[in-house]
């Protein structure tokens, strides 16, 4: 048996790696996990610097941030394996509601989801002199941020200028939310679920609503951890691969929230994460449920694969928001982190059907599709935006210049000139 | 240098804070965790923050320096790539450090040597008391198995100790471990 140290965040998508280990698929592998809980990603990411974790659950934004140097202290990252798709949601405050539902109401229900109604409860704040409302999210390399952003800028609302942006915990946040330090977050399950069982807040857009089927946590080791021990990491990657396929299953969904309800895990009570990890979501206080079938995905629709075009994706909010800050070769950048030839290479040993492509289009999917492979086809999910924007990883320059809200710090033709 | 002390535990803040003033660097804040430690960066404006790693608000500091453009700007310290040592000797103590505003990571180290010594002192501290503890508890049932032993078997005291010592041997326990299973076969008979 090898003895693996793993880290996890206690929330519903560190399922996967909570069932590898606690249904014997690691063991089947012949890995002897310790899952390591921890409080913060800043501990994450300096565990696994450090060598105190080999590897650990990671915002996919992560290892793209170690690889192009924005990150001060990570070492470079690998991933070669997606933990899960979308799972976040964004809530407001129950007064937040009350106010974006009586400037325009049609807005706040619309669907697809738009912030038109909030932006319009901004402008009236403005003109009446009041401070900006606040937003929090989890982490500045977070899915979180760029889901928030996406769905605040797609309204034409500036979310550097126009609200507070700041980041709060996770376990913090329905506090935050109760005293009136923040009006609305993007955070992931169970979290928005608390806000609204105790009336607190309501969910406006789940991160699904924003971007169908988006990338979420990966599972991300040391460059050299990959490079050193690639036996021991294709084990890893067949034991999460297996683990992914059960925890998806609708059918063990309901075991899934007892495991991870344990005070070990995610400690929060089972019927709270049964909720969306068995498709069901209270978007508000006292409303009913209703079914969210890919609230979280785990295995299907190719979730486990780690797609180049969804870093390269990452890449272009890092530039749109002013993270990265100098011209660089995005394609380099999303190979050196993301690494679909690992994953493909460990599915093949279990015999699945896996995507022979690194690069796909987004937003051009309204529903479930199928994708041609060289030995079988895969199902795929809808990759529409909110906005019904579309992306082509082979144009990320111009994807980026085509946002009439945003914050690049980077000069666009220095950004073309490395991106042909 | 002002320097803002965030820790859950106390006890341990203050003997970072003693620390510290004893190096002649100013404590200007010291929090428990805290839902608007931003707001209190903001307000405070330390040079340094020292903050435990097992509270989740690293990650608010870790975000001020890329969402605020207008605030302060904490950068994790150790900015240097090449210098892994400090920051697996911070890991390992379970202690970070910040750096707010233009000061070199050179300045700041020693501040964040002293918490990385008396987080291992606060370690050590603690480890002693919990020994004390326990030995304090296994003579307690050592005595009242003895006295279990003395009363059920009609022995003397040494008798009855020696029992218990060769019990122990004979199972290759440990002689406070026989003697909570004496105490507790007692009960469950009783």
């Amino acid at each position: 048996m090898t003895p693996l140290r793993l880290g996890f965040i206690p929330l519903s998508d560190c399922a996967v790696l909570v069932i590898a280990r606690e249904r014997g698929f690691f063991r089947r592998h012949g890995l002897d996990v310790t899952l390591c809980r921890e409080v913060s990603w800043a501990n994450i990411r300096d565990k696994v610097a450090v060598g105190a974790l080999d590897g650990a659950q990671m915002l996919a934004g992560m290892p793209i941030a170690a690889s192009v140097g924005i990150d001060p202290i990570a070492r470079p990252l690998v991933t070669a394996f997606s933990l899960d798709l979308n799972g976040n949601a964004i809530t407001v405050s129950t007064a937040l509601w009350a106010r974006m539902l009586e400037a325009d109401r049609a807005s706040a229900l619309a669907r697809p989801v738009t912030a038109a109604a909030l932006r319009r409860v901004i402008d009236s704040d403005r003109q009446h002199g009041r401070a900006p409302l606040r937003f929090a999210m989890v982490y500045p390399f977070a899915s979180h941020n760029y889901e928030l952003r996406y769905w605040l800028a797609a309204a034409g609302i500036d979310p550097d200028e126009d609200v507070e942006l700041t980041v709060v915990p996770p376990p913090r946040m329905v506090e935050a939310l109760e005293r009136g330090a923040i009006d609305g977050c993007c955070v992931g399950e169970p979290w928005n679920s608390v806000a609204v069982r105790r009336g607190l807040g309501r969910i406006v857009a789940t991160s699904y609503e924003v971007w169908n089927n988006s990338p979420e946590k990966v599972f991300a080791v040391r460059r050299s951890f990959a490079e050193r021990r690639p036996e021991v990491h294709r084990a890893i990657l067949c034991a999460l691969i297996e683990a992914a396929a059960w925890t998806d299953a609708a059918e063990n969904r309901e075991a899934v929230a007892r495991i991870l309800a344990d005070a070990r895990f995610v400690g929060a009570p089972q019927p709270l994460l049964a909720t969306s990890l068995t498709g069901h979501l209270v978007r508000g206080p006292g409303e009913a449920a209703e079914p969210v079938p890919d609230f979280h995905v785990f295995h299907r629709y190719a979730a486990n694969f780690p797609w180049t075009s969804h870093a390269l994706w990452l890449l272009t909010q890092m530039l749109r928001w002013g993270q990265l800050r100098a011209p660089i070769d995005l394609h380099a950048a999303a190979g050196s982190a993301y690494r679909p030839d690992l994953y493909r290479a460990a599915a093949r040993d279990l015999g699945l059907a896996v995507p022979e492509i690194d690069l796909k289009r987004e937003g051009t999917h309204a529903a479930p599709w199928q994708l041609r492979g060289a030995a079988a086809s895969v199902q795929m999910g809808s990759d529409l935006f909110c906005d019904g924007r579309e992306f082509d990883p082979a144009a990320p320059v111009s994807y980026v210049a085509g946002f009439a809200v945003r914050a690049a710090s980077v000069r666009l033709d220095a950004l073309a000139a490395l991106n042909p | 240098m002002r320097v803002m002390i965030v820790d859950e535990n106390e006890a341990r803040a203050g003997l970072i804070e003693a620390g510290i003033v004893a190096a002649g660097d100013e404590v200007v804040a010291r929090l428990i965790g805290h839902a608007d430690l931003q707001e209190m960066v903001e307000r405070i404006q330390p040079d340094v923050i020292i903050i435990d790693m097992e509270c989740p608000d690293r990650d608010t500091l870790e975000a001020m320096s890329y969402i605020t453009r207008h605030h302060p700007r904490p950068t994790v310290i150790a900015v240097d790539r090449s210098d892994s040592e400090s920051i697996r000797a911070a890991v390992q103590a379970g202690v970070s450090a910040y750096v707010v505003g233009g000061l070199s990571p050179e300045r700041v180290r020693p501040v964040l040597e002293v918490a990385i010594a008396r987080f291992h002192e606060f370690q050590a501290l603690r480890r002693e008391l919990e020994q004390a503890k326990s030995s304090l508890e296994e003579r307690k049932v050592i005595e009242r198995a003895k006295g279990i032993l003395m009363k059920s078997r009609r022995l003397a005291e040494d008798e009855a100790f020696r029992l218990l010592r060769k019990m122990a041997m004979d199972r290759k326990r440990r002689l406070a471990d026989v003697a909570r299973e004496v105490v507790a076969a007692a009960e469950l008979l009783l």
